[in-house]
């Protein structure tokens, strides 16, 4: 029947346009939320940047201590992966990045001899883990979009103890780094145990002399062991909001590519929707004149108008007006 | 007069000047840091910080962890547990001494009943000064 092919482009015009409508939504959330996200990282800076700071002059101070944080295991049995993803899909490569790094990573330890144990973050790196058969020791739920220091502290407690007993003698963090809007990468990070505090100093930039003369409380050991942990959590804090910042990024630009080509469809299926229609008028204006021919009758003009009106009155409306009123730039 | 700093990892919570700024530290006792300190780094204790500002007037704030440098014109509180006067709930740090009163009535060497005891403290004592 004429007229099928059109119904159904119709209908799947109509679902691309409701598709389009959700991924402009989503677009636009995720590009309000990629700026409250990059405003977060760039409030917790200062406080990663004073524990630096504070680890520096404790440094400089000559604070040597035993910390379990700090221990190097000769040999290394066990590497703790922290995989961090996120809870939610349709953030383009966001997920599976980060995930794939991590299991190159895993498989790279596997060789050589070494297990693992894995911290994932997010439900999409639990999930593709856990159907593969890897062992997921830790994983952690439902705050990816917009961390907490609180959701940090859980799991550097939880890695800082397994690390600290001997279950672990090494951990690795793999997040999506947040370089700028435009950029992100995976970056693979070796967490713990923590460099020498010197090295940290030496990362931090800072100058270590005139300094040396502070006085600490109750003693340069006491506080650096106090600090450690602050210090753990705040890279993982971090790690965290450069991981939101990342995913929420990367959603606005998968959910404007999709809705671009939404509307690429939808150019492309009306065109085909108009050229059905206009065969199919073609097609029953060839009929009747057929039939009329097979009858042997001469079809009167004004009953052929009549009869094409019936089939597509737009075509037809332009034929109604009389050809003095007919404006030279209105022509058919 | 400088500088003082309460910085969480959240955000740089408040920024003033001040004369004074007085703290305790675990071990130390009471400390209090004026202009021309020397540099100095101290693990807080369970306990207020004290700014008094020029004017006399008087920013306190309960900080459950943390550690203060002084460092040139600035002092620096770093603590992922501080609350200042105006954002305690009274009530609810009344509720909390309660509690844990009654849990160490129950078990007199219940260490989160102590702990609880000691931050309720802290919050009722903050907020009276403000």
């Amino acid at each position: 029947m004429p007229g099928g092919k059109e119904r159904e482009l119709r209908r799947r015009i109509s679902s691309v346009q409701s598709t389009k409508k959700i991924t402009r939504a989503m677009e636009l959330i995720a590009a309000t939320r990629v700026v409250k996200a990059m405003q977060r990282a760039d409030a917790a800076r200062p406080y990663a940047r004073r524990i630096t700071s504070v680890i520096e002059n404790l440094a400089a101070g000559g604070a040597q201590v035993d910390h379990p944080l700090l221990r190097e295991v000769g040999e290394v049995k066990r590497v703790g992966f922290i995989v961090m993803a996120g809870d939610r899909g349709l953030a383009g490569a966001y997920n599976t990045n980060p995930i794939r790094a991590a299991e190159r990573q895993l498989m790279g330890h596997q060789s050589e001899g070494k297990d693992y144990s894995l911290f994932t973050v997010g439900k999409k790196a639990a999930a593709y883990y856990k159907f593969r058969n890897y062992r997921v020791g830790h994983s952690y739920l439902g705050f990816t979009d917009n961390p907490g220091y609180e959701d940090a502290r859980r799991i550097a407690d939880d890695v800082a103890e397994a690390f600290s007993v001997g279950e672990i003698d090494q951990v690795e963090l793999i997040f999506t780094e947040f370089v700028s809007m435009g950029t992100q990468r995976v970056s693979v990070r070796r967490f713990l145990p923590l460099e020498d505090t010197r090295v940290m100093a030496e990362v931090g930039g800072g100058s270590a002399e005139a300094i040396s003369s502070f006085e600490f409380e109750p003693s340069p050991e006491a506080v650096l062991e106090a600090l450690l942990p602050r210090y753990v959590e705040a890279r993982l804090y971090g790690a965290l909001l450069d991981c939101a910042a990342s995913e929420h990024a990367n959603r606005q630009r998968a959910m404007k590519s999709a809705t671009d080509n939404a509307e690429d469809l939808i150019t492309k299926l009306s065109r085909e929707m108009n050229a059905a229609r206009q065969a199919a008028i073609t097609t029953e204006i060839m009929e009747i004149v057929g039939g009329a021919e097979a009858l042997g009758t001469e079809v009167p003009i004004d009953d052929f108008a009549a009869a094409f009106a019936a089939v597509a009155p737009a075509a037809v409306a332009p034929t109604a007006v009389s050809p003095a009123d007919s404006h030279p730039l209105t022509e058919t | 007069m400088f500088n003082v700093e309460v910085v969480s990892p959240e955000a740089v919570s408040y920024t003033g000047e001040a004369d004074m700024v007085i703290a305790r530290t675990v071990d130390g006792g009471d400390i209090a840091f004026q202009a021309g300190h020397v540099p100095f780094i101290g693990t807080l204790a369970v306990w207020s910080v004290d700014v008094v500002k020029p004017d006399g007037g008087r920013d306190v704030f309960a900080v459950h962890r943390g550690f203060v440098q002084v460092h040139g014109n600035q002092v620096t509180i770093l603590s992922d547990v501080s609350e200042s006067a105006a954002e305690i709930d009274v009530t609810r740090a009344q509720t909390a001494l309660d509690n844990a009163n009654a849990a160490l009535a129950a078990h007199a060497d219940d260490p989160e009943a102590a702990a609880a005891k000691v931050r309720a403290e802290l919050r009722l004592r903050v907020s009276a000064l403000c």
